[in-house]
């Protein structure tokens, strides 16, 4: 009878206060399928800064007495057409598709946020004015602008970059433009302008920090799809110059020896998969650990 | 609505006009003179045209006329049904189309049926059997589905399927009235390689969506008056989760044309992808500008059936 009447006083269901960060950290290494995308990318930078010292050959001197080889315990992935040894191409090619994600997730980002927010918080004309020119990039596909721009610019890493930059600006507007609109609503905003702060400085320091958050796990997304954008310009032929090693060109080179030499093709293919596969991983965990209310919005 | 559709439409128009603005002066950019990379290619030499030659086919195209006037005349063509001509196949670039795109869209709206009916269906049951070995084996392939770089994909299939097997054509087309069974067999590969994420994104977003509406009272209802389960998913569950879904069907028409550009390159397909990326490269500035154009009216023209779709499936939207 007692046991009926007397309330429950077992408090250890109802969850701790628990700090910010503490549960961003709890969330996000909590999932084992984004620490395994963590591991990767970090192998992957690794790879990348050492390429150097891990690469068993020079990747871009011909070797003509070898071409075509099979995989062996010299050339673990054999060699291309020139001789070259596949895994020391596929080693440095992770440094320009690291680059070419990094950089152009930066300029874009910078770019398309700072027209978001100034669209989203002037409103009127600037808005308009800004938002049509991104509504005229918006309907074409990211692989397709970047085309168009890179055929203007040439080849070469830096007009890779930038092609790559102007065509994903869209995202980072469109989505700061939104945050911008619902955060300024807000009445510490009020509050601030009411204080005299500056647009600038309420923008910089009031609503630019609020939008973070979403912002960072579209980054984190898009790093994986400016890589596969990268490898799909590289496949078509528009990439960093012939010596120079990146993995879309590496699919389509071996392509052509297929029915011969099929890990030609297939090795640079599984690293980008495996590469995307780890930055969308990651970015699920950011977004989970950061808001779990952006689930399905990014 | 009439008033939110008419608004939507001229809207859709200024972004058209402002998509030719861009990419006639984006493609007047280019570096090299489109009659020269003609010449080159067709001479396999350097240029051995007499310079009154090549003014006289730079008049012929309208290439010696102020950029304005070439725009001007261009988009008043376009209005006409006439999109100009081609300087590199020296044809109409509507009766090229209307070779090409037919293929585009033939693969692309089959690409998207795939991608709509599979996406849902796996997404569906992920969710209602949530934890279940199915569930288990459709959400890590959802994952590689996103990832998988489509030309690689397309690769690895003419590897296996063509190559090894020889189950299937590994490249070409052929039009479905001339030839059904091969036409079939040729289009099996790129179908599923333009499909591959839109079925893996839909199949995402439908299983997240289904079981945020599984979980609702009205579902709970349902199960308690003794509904079957077939009626409770098809006729209580499916419609509220279909509302994100649509949302990515205007992305994805998208995706498929950009699917389009590498797959049809992969397959030696003759549609408006691979002829876009060869225009890009001959500088055949009038294909490069209609291509693009057309992708921009079919992307936004689907973007706003999307829009409108809502209010069907959920009635309390109201446009505004």
């Amino acid at each position: 009878m007692a046991e009926y009447v007397t309330p429950s006083t077992n408090f250890s269901e109802v969850p701790p206060r628990i700090s910010e960060w503490r549960r961003f950290y709890r969330v996000f290494f909590s999932r084992k399928i984004v620490m395994f995308g963590l591991i990767v990318l970090l192998l992957l930078l690794f790879t990348a800064i050492f390429a150097t010292w891990l690469a068993p050959y020079n990747p871009y001197k011909p070797d003509m007495a070898n071409p075509l080889l099979q995989p062996s315990m010299k050339h673990l992935l054999g060699t291309d057409l020139l001789g070259r040894d596949t895994l020391s191409r596929l080693i440095y090619g992770s440094r320009t598709a690291l680059m070419v994600g990094f950089i152009s997730v930066g300029v874009a980002s910078i770019v398309g946020i700072i027209l978001g927010a100034i669209a989203g918080y002037f409103g009127g004309i600037t808005s308009a004015v800004i938002m049509r020119a991104i509504d005229t990039l918006m309907p074409f596909p990211v692989i397709v602008l970047a085309l168009v721009v890179a055929a203007v610019l040439g080849g070469g890493l830096h007009n890779i970059i930038i092609a790559l930059s102007v065509a994903t600006i869209p995202p980072y507007t469109r989505v700061t433009n939104g945050l911008t609109l619902s955060i300024k609503e807000n009445d510490y905003i009020l509050a601030q302008r009411s204080m005299g702060s500056s647009n600038m400085r309420i923008m910089a320091r009031h609503i630019l920090p609020n939008a973070f958050p979403p912002l960072i796990v579209l980054m984190t997304m898009m790093l994986g799809s400016l890589i596969l954008a990268e490898a799909g310009l590289s496949f078509l032929g528009i990439g960093i110059e012939p010596p120079g090693a990146a993995w879309g060109a590496m699919v389509s080179d071996g392509y052509k020896y297929l029915q011969k030499n099929p890990i030609l093709s297939f090795a640079p293919g599984l690293a980008i998969m495996l590469v995307v596969f780890a930055f969308n991983m990651v970015g699920d965990g950011l977004r989970d650990a950061l808001d779990p209310k952006l689930r399905g919005l990014i | 609505m009439t008033a939110y559709i008419i608004r939507r439409l001229l809207q859709g128009l200024l972004v058209l006009v402002l998509v030719t603005v861009f990419m006639f002066f984006i493609m007047r950019l280019l570096p090299g003179d489109p009659l020269l990379i003609y010449m080159a290619q067709q001479s396999q030499q350097l240029v051995d045209m007499p310079p009154e030659r090549a003014q006289q086919l730079r008049h012929e195209f309208g290439l010696d006329r102020p950029l304005m006037v070439q725009y001007v005349n261009w988009i008043s063509g376009v209005v006409h049904g006439d999109f100009g001509t081609s300087v590199f196949y020296r044809e109409k670039v509507s009766s090229l189309m209307r070779q090409r795109f037919p293929v585009t869209a033939y693969l692309g709206v089959l690409a998207l049926a795939v991608a709509i009916i599979g996406g849902l269906a796996s997404g569906m049951l992920a969710a209602i059997r949530r934890g279940k070995w199915l569930d288990n084996i459709v959400t890590p392939l959802t994952y590689v589905g996103v990832t998988i770089p489509v030309f690689w994909l397309g690769i690895l299939m003419i590897y296996v399927f063509g190559l090894k097997l020889n189950w299937l054509p590994i490249a070409g087309f052929t039009s479905p009235f001339e030839n059904l069974g091969l036409s079939l067999k040729q289009i099996i590969m790129p179908v599923i390689c333009e499909a591959i994420f839109g079925i893996a994104a839909n199949a995402r977003q439908m299983r997240s969506s289904m079981l945020e509406v599984i979980r609702q009272d009205y579902i709970r209802t349902a199960w308690s008056k003794g509904l079957k389960e077939r009626v409770v998913i098809f006729r209580h569950a499916l419609k509220n989760s279909l509302i994100p879904v649509v949302t990515l069907l205007g992305m994805g028409i998208s995706m498929i044309f950009g699917g389009s550009v590498l797959v049809e390159t992969v397959f030696a397909i003759p549609g408006i992808g691979r002829m876009l990326v060869s225009s890009i490269f001959n500088h055949d500035y009038v294909v490069v500008q209609s291509i693009t154009l057309v992708i921009a009216i079919v992307v936004l023209l689907v973007n706003l059936l999307v829009d409108i779709s809502y209010g069907w499936l959920d009635p309390r939207i109201h446009y505004g």
